[in-house]
């Protein structure tokens, strides 16, 4: 039995490790990068300017704070705790990855990088990232699997009248861990001008602490917001995980607080029991991967396997290093939900709220959907709602056998 | 430890060739390379997810994942190497995650009993050391570390401190097999690590032809030949040893020329 920390805030170490997680697993040439990435990081942390200035985007470009919302009819619906979500699917770009993207923008400005890529998989964090090169004119390549090029293609579309170049990948399989190798093969390249925005709570230290305390405004504000709202804090936290961002942006800053549990909702695709899934936790086991070392899909020698979700989002053979020793610290539970179940979820919260999900955070409702029932009505239940839904009619569409 | 390495490099300048495992006929091509004058051989350990590496090694990882070629295919080509050729060094090159999925230990007794001299981890930098250098010096195989444009003097001695058999010296920021550095830049560049250190340096990254070789060799300890030989064997497929043999013996002249 491990002894409980007295903190479960103050990780990584200073060699970027979350526990035997995390890491920089980088080639010799990144390595001066991203030790001069974590400097650079340390002092915009510690110049109140940078801070104001971040706080001054979120809040007039990306409209933050976003909501705190009751749903009253769908916790009427399933008759147990009340369901509340933070409304982070309101954001400018439709989900929470702008948060990330704004911060790392005016970090790599401030280092006089004057070149940005990025990889994405579903197209969400393509489209953000291309929107703030758009906002302060800096040139952006985003990497994209070639086969999500083609699932994907209103995003593509957003991404290039925001004026980037979207470079499909055909190595590998083509989807987004192939997007992130192209990404570091471009940077390794490119060192001296080129800032790369990793956009999940993952890859090398410092990124995956960075992301998390970009994203952490998340939990913040639902922290102040639902002790404002109800003078208590919930019972239980409730996201979506695929590099686990959004998770770690909720859940963070209430890490400390015993009496909120908190569940990580993987994507179980076509079920656990095969290899259709992209749940790198429950279905996987540690290895080293894009710059850290954290739970991964991959076969008895370690070569990483292709994850399945219906959502492009979720569809990553990895997880933020964090995660996974949340993990294994016991502080967080993690479940995985079906393509299946995740389609219910965002069927029940269209006619319940007259709110469209993205399937993302539908693998969170699925999970509110069984969990709910069971608790209390006095308890409270805070769901993340990561994303909205539009990019995702075409995939649901199909999936529920209607012609568009 | 083995003196094979050493004693490859005691000679002058050595050629240090790198093919992939498993792609092709991995015992013919590496006997091309030792009978074509090879003085060190890289085998290079697929992966799926080569991030380091430019189209040419990524295609040949995935030809030979693709063959079916597993960790314990691997060790046994280094095992009959090494029965095969008792005095030629042995270079495991690859990715940190298919080293240590059963655990270094694992991984450093099985290479050591495959007469394996020497490992190259493109992705454990000195930072992340104890994820496998520890195990690797406990069974006598030598950590071959990287050092690159980017790594300067500062940093220098922390890449050179624990790396044994020789340093690999990528000579461009980038990827495998692309671009060619500026020879100026090379030879300050060795210059400057030699003062640091008593193991040889390999330079490699974007080295293809027997002038680039020669021009490397009157400056470094090594040259190191990748992708030229790995697009050999992509395009021959069964038919690479000849070509291989073709491609190293003029290599090999034009390193060893220097000597």
């Amino acid at each position: 039995m491990n002894t409980v920390p007295n903190s479960f805030r103050n990780l990584p170490d200073e060699r970027g490790h979350f526990g035997q997680f995390g890491g920089r697993y980088v080639a010799e040439t990144l390595m001066p990068l991203v030790l001069d990435l974590e400097r650079e990081y340390r002092k915009a942390q510690a110049d109140p300017a940078f801070q104001a200035e971040f706080d001054d985007l979120l809040e007039h470009y990306v409209g933050r704070p976003s909501p705190l919302y009751f749903a009253p009819r769908l916790t009427e619906e399933l008759g147990g705790a009340q369901v509340w979500f933070k409304r982070d699917e309101l954001n400018h770009t439709g989900a929470h990855k702008i948060n990330n993207c704004i911060g790392q923008i005016l970090l790599a400005m401030r280092m006089g990088k004057t070149r940005i890529i990025a990889e994405t998989g579903a197209g969400q964090h393509g489209v953000a990232t291309a929107t703030v090169c758009a906002r302060f004119g800096l040139p952006c390549v985003i990497y994209m699997g070639a086969e999500d090029v083609k699932r994907q293609s209103p995003n593509v579309f957003r991404m290039k009248l925001l004026g980037a170049e979207v470079v499909p990948v055909t190595s590998g399989g083509a989807t987004l861990k192939d997007a992130m190798n192209e990404g570091l093969r471009d940077w390794v390249a490119n060192v001296h001008d080129t800032f790369y925005i990793i956009g999940t709570a993952a890859g090398p230290h410092p990124y995956p602490e960075m992301v998390r305390n970009f994203q952490s405004v998340i939990g913040k504000e639902a922290r102040a917001q639902m002790l404002s709202r109800t003078g208590r804090l919930p019972d239980l936290l409730v996201a979506a995980i695929g590099g686990g961002s959004n998770a770690l942006g909720l859940f963070h800053p209430f890490l400390d607080d015993p009496t909120v549990k908190m569940l990580g909702v993987e994507a179980a695709g076509h079920g656990l029991d095969g290899d259709q899934h992209a749940a790198s936790l429950l279905g996987g086991s540690p290895g080293v991967l894009h710059g850290n070392r954290t739970y991964l899909l991959q076969d008895e020698d370690g070569q990483i396997t292709e994850g399945h979700s219906i959502s492009a989002g979720l569809d990553y053979p990895g997880i933020g290093p964090e995660h996974a020793w949340l993990k294994e610290s016991g502080r967080v539970d993690y479940t995985a939900v079906t393509d299946e179940e995740a389609l219910e979820g965002f069927q029940l919260l269209c006619a319940t709220e007259g709110i469209i999900p993205a399937l993302e955070p539908a693998h969170a409702l699925a999970a509110v959907k069984k969990i709910a029932p069971t608790m209390p009505k006095d308890a409270i239940i805070l769901a993340n709602l990561c994303g909205r839904g539009d990019k995702d009619i075409f995939t649901v569409a199909e999936r529920l056998g209607v012609e568009l | 430890m083995s003196n094979r390495i050493a004693n490859a490099f005691a000679k002058g300048p050595a050629l240090v060739c790198f093919i992939t495992a498993g792609d092709g006929d991995t015992a013919a091509n590496l006997d091309a390379l030792v009978e074509a004058g090879a003085d060190v051989i890289e085998l290079g350990m697929p992966f799926t997810d080569p991030m380091a590496d430019g189209p040419a090694i990524q295609s040949a990882n995935l030809r030979s994942l693709g063959a079916g070629t597993t960790t314990a295919d691997v060790l046994r080509y280094a095992t009959e190497f090494r029965a095969r050729h008792p005095n030629v060094p042995l270079v495991l090159m690859g990715y940190a995650n298919p080293m240590v999925r059963r655990g270094p230990e694992w991984f450093a007794e099985a290479a050591a009993a495959a007469g394996v001299d020497g490992v190259i981890c493109v992705d454990i930098p000195p930072e992340e050391d104890d994820a496998l250098g520890p195990a690797l010096r406990a069974k006598g195989i030598a950590p071959i570390r990287l050092a690159t444009p980017t790594t300067d003097a500062a940093r220098l001695p922390q890449v050179l401190s624990g790396s044994e058999g020789f340093l690999y010296y990528v000579s461009v920021a980038g990827i495998t097999g692309k671009q060619q550095a500026q020879i100026a830049s090379i030879e300050a560049n060795v210059a400057r690590i030699k003062q640091s250190t008593d193991i040889p340096v390999a330079v490699g990254f974007g080295v293809r032809t027997p002038e680039q070789a020669a021009e490397i060799a009157r400056v470094a300890d090594g040259v190191v030949v990748g992708s030229a030989l790995v697009e050999v064997c992509g395009e021959y497929g069964a038919d690479a040893p000849a070509h291989l043999k073709t491609l190293t013996a003029a290599l090999a002249l034009a390193v060893h020329s220097a000597r």
